[in-house]
């Protein structure tokens, strides 16, 4: 049987994927790469950023101060050797992103423009109006085009990675239109899928988020690293949970309470609205607490106020922020505040994976939000995300295309065999199961709204334990699901409960992990641990799969370089 | 006060099953205000039949994936609110012009070879280094291809348009808007390599001013201007001997 094959693989076609596909063809031509993608590249989720890119572009700044800030963000749990690194390289791509025809704005000379940020002490964050997100996926997507070696598989959902004596090579994957189920080989496979944010109810993230690829590398023994850093951005819009950007906050937007009172002066007084997102969440909670929050239909909720910019910079600077308040509000934002609230955003944990973006696991790559290389810690300042995709993406694909150029070919012999396997699986326990009375909406919700509660911006071990038995009983239900969808064609449903299988497997290693943390650190906020414990815990965590529900944890120390942990104050 | 419900018919097609499209009806809870048809869509995949097929994913009208037809007109059901029809009720087909993959789902391949066949990239006849730093630009020159860039590529101008209606072989609207994005993109210089891609695209001269296009788009882009304004550039300089050829 002959599969499709490749040198490397790229699983996600956002903006890690792609920027890691193009470095692999860019450091040897010519080296063959796939690109897998369950959904078309251009519509990843990358396409929802909004703020900006964060490098160090200006005579003004330093790499030094973009670290500090970075590890003082990550309340000093990153890898300070890769924020180092991180620094160096971010300006470089975003270059390489405005060669390739990003449209940065720009300052009056033409040169690419900077923003405030949070958590940053100057100005950094480089950004498209406020799409930023949208224009660098559309633009390194476009670009990818002209690449003959990029070979696309759009609208393939992975359900395996195929291991074999230790070594990845290639992915098992469901061509969602025919409903085929394709072994795709190569030398090496890169993990760049994304985010999870829809293990929780209320969430930024769009319904592609369910943490795939964490789970596919959990699944395939590699650990899972600091799960229980679970970013919570404070302005998400009652409801919908569609996020208005920090941007917002960074053009000089005030975040009130319902007595108009500027509320962040009793929480981080010298950064005000430009805190670090952790503390400023945990500072709206409080207030909501404290009965000082609006009551709406959708619950407690803040103002954020940019009324005073004026309608010229809104226009110019927030042109989407607008046009989101005019179609899900129906406010102006030049005229009225916008009611907003914590909501879970980002995953700071991911896939364990080295400078390079390495896993234990030879030939498995991570890059991107799946992955965890060290650099967000805690606690990941705004605008370094997308800086991070490139700039790992970009290292990933170059070790990748280092490697295979000395790996052995992957023999097709045992994978029939694992395709078989794989097929037979999906097939008995899903497309072809008689039995079973769960409904995948039912489970799936139950698992949001407990996340929600158990392991959201504050925890508690009760909290926290309670969960992992509502968790369980997660699994147990899992277990007697049943899909109405039997078509091989387009079987959204299918798609729907393996990745609801991916995401109770996330919410399993973010509870466990949060139990596991007995302290407060970054986003991981214990209640009954109110302090951060480096005596204990300036360490990652790392989680393995066992049979069990419960995950076996290690302990890694953090590599310090330059940056001595102190106190936390802003 | 009982319970606010709305009426939602969808197409349902399985090609392995069913010879043609037929329609469904659900009558399914309008419990929020906010909600969008997109909303309705999901409850239905969640509470009553999971086999209701359709394409979404940001649900903040950027990722271009939830087109659909609703009541005969193009829409980001992400961004349709129920209570814009509301006591009415709401039939939601799949985008027009077409083919239909599954139910809601059409199949948008084509859309994906004429992407790739205007060169949506910056061309160069010599690449800047890196360590040169960035190209120099300002925000006038950024406003001159503004628009063209803000395609979220969600296919809705494809299903309003006439001509391609009648003949897939018209590059249609998006991708003459991204080549247009590029062609006006002070960084570029290929314009003369996409402008015979779209001068000998059959269909351009077919296209008229009645711009569907422009006026279903739901980012604001104005494709039918970009046609208009290539066929003139295509006429100067393929047309008329001493036109400006650079
Ligand atoms: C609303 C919002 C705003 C943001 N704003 C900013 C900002 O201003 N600045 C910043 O730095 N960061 C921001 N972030 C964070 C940042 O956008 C993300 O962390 C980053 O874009 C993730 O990119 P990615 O390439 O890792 O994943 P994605 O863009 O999510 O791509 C994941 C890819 O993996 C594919 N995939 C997943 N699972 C499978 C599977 N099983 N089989 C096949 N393919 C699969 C998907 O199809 C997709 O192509 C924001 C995030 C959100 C949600
Ligand atoms: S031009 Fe407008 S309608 Fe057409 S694909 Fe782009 S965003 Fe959609
Ligand atoms: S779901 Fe993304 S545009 Fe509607």
């Amino acid at each position: 049987m002959d599969f499709e094959s490749y040198d490397v693989l790229v699983v996600g076609g956002g903006l890690a994927g792609i920027r890691a596909a193009i470095a692999v063809v860019e450091t040897n031509p010519s080296l063959k790469v796939g690109m897998v993608s369950k959904v078309y590249p251009m519509r990843s989720h990358t396409v929802s950023a909004e703020g900006g890119a964060a490098a160090v572009l200006r005579p003004e700044d330093s790499y030094e101060t973009h670290a500090y800030d970075t590890i003082k963000g990550s309340d000093y749990l990153a890898d300070q050797d890769v924020v180092e690194a991180f620094v160096r390289e971010a300006p470089i791509e975003v270059i390489q992103m405005e060669h390739w025809g990003c449209p940065w704005s720009r300052d009056p000379d033409g040169k690419i423009s900077v923003r405030p940020f949070g958590g940053m002490t100057t100005w950094r964050t480089c950004f498209a109006a406020d799409k930023t997100g949208f224009h660098m996926l559309h633009t390194v997507f476009q670009t990818s085009l002209k690449y003959p070696q990029i070979h696309r598989h759009d609208e393939a959902f992975v359900t395996k990675l195929l291991v074999e004596d230790g070594r990845c090579v290639g992915v098992v994957a469901i061509d969602m239109r025919s409903g085929r189920f394709d072994a795709i080989t190569a030398k090496a496979v890169i993990l760049a899928t994304g985010g999870m944010g829809r293990v929780y109810a209320f969430t930024t993230n769009g319904n592609i988020c369910t943490g795939d690829g964490m789970a596919l590398a959990y699944r395939a023994g590699v650990g899972l690293k600091d799960m229980e850093m679970v970013q919570f951005h404070p302005t998400g819009l009652p409801f919908t949970g569609i996020l208005i950007t920090e941007a917002v906050r960074g053009e000089g937007g005030y975040l009130t309470n319902k007595d108009g009172e500027r509320f962040l002066k009793r929480y981080v007084p010298n950064k005000m609205e430009l805190g670090p997102r952790d503390i400023i969440s945990r500072a709206m909670i409080t207030e909501f607490e404290a009965g000082r929050g609006f009551e709406g239909p959708h619950g407690k909720y803040m103002h954020l106020d940019v009324r005073h910019l004026g309608e010229a910079v809104i226009d110019r600077k927030l042109p989407f922020m607008r046009e989101l308040g005019r179609e899900f509000v129906g406010i102006d934002i030049v005229h009225d505040p916008i009611p907003v609230r914590p909501v879970m955003h980002y995953m700071m944990g991911g896939v364990d994976a080295n400078i390079s973006g390495a896993t234990p696991v030879s030939g498995l790559y991570a890059a991107g939000e799946c992955a965890n290389v060290g650099l967000n810690g805690g606690n990941r300042l705004g605008s370094n995300s997308l800086s991070e995709c490139l700039v790992f993406g970009a290292a990933t694909g170059r070790a990748a295309a280092d490697y295979v150029s000395s790996a052995k070919a992957v023999s097709a012999n045992p994978i029939e065999g694992m395709l078989k396997d794989e097929t037979k699986r999906i097939e008995m326990d899903y497309l072809e199961k008689k039995s079973g009375e769960e409904r995948i909406g039912a489970i799936r919700e139950d698992m949001q709204l407990s996340m929600d509660a158990g392991a959201g911006v504050f925890r508690t071990r009760e909290g926290l334990e309670n969960l992992t038995k509502q968790l369980g009983k997660l699994r147990d239900r899992f277990g007697r699901i049943k899909i109405e969808d039997s078509s091989r064609t387009f079987n959204t449903e299918l798609m729907s409960v393996l990745e609801l299988d991916y995401m109770l497997e996330v919410a399993e290693v973010i509870t466990y992990s949060a139990l596991a943390r007995e302290e407060s650190r970054g986003a991981h906020a214990r209640r009954d641990f109110p302090e951060r414990d480096d005596e204990k815990f300036l360490k990652h965590t790392i989680a393995f799969r066992t049979d069990e529900i419960s995950p076996r944890l290690e302990y890694r120390d953090v590599r310090i370089t330059n940056f001595k942990p102190q106190a936390r104050a802003y | 006060m009982a319970e606010k419900r709305i009426t939602v018919r969808a197409t349902r097609f399985d090609p392995a099953k069913d010879s043609e499209p037929r329609l469904q009806s659900y009558d399914i809870p309008f419990s929020d205000d906010s909600m969008v048809v997109l909303d309705a869509l999901n409850y239905i995949k969640s509470h009553v039949d999971g086999s209701l097929s359709y394409r979404w994913s940001c649900r903040m009208g950027i990722c271009g994936s939830c087109g659909m037809t609703v009541n005969g007109t193009p829409k980001l059901t992400c961004s349709a609110f129920l209570r814009d029809y509301w006591p009415g009720s709401i039939t939601i087909t799949p985008l027009n012009n077409f083919p239909i993959v599954r139910d809601l789902v059409v199949d948008m391949e084509d859309f994906m070879e004429k992407l790739k066949s205007i060169k949506p990239w910056i061309i160069r006849k010599q690449e800047m280094p890196l360590g040169a730093g960035e190209h120099r630009q300002t925000m006038e020159q950024i406003d001159d291809f503004r628009q063209f860039s803000q395609c979220i590529n969600c296919m809705l101008c494809y299903a309003a348009c006439p001509v391609y209606g009648l003949d897939d072989k018209f590059l249609g609207p998006a991708a003459i808007a991204l080549a247009r994005r590029y062609n006006l993109d002070s960084r570029d210089q290929g314009t003369k390599e996409r402008l015979p891609v779209i001068a000998h695209s059959d269909g351009v001269w077919e296209c008229s001013f009645v711009g569907e296009c422009s006026v279903v788009c739901p980012k604001g882009v104005d494709p039918a201007k970009a046609i208009q304004q290539t066929k003139l550039d295509t006429s100067v300089r393929f047309i008329l001997p001493y036109g400006n050829r650079e």
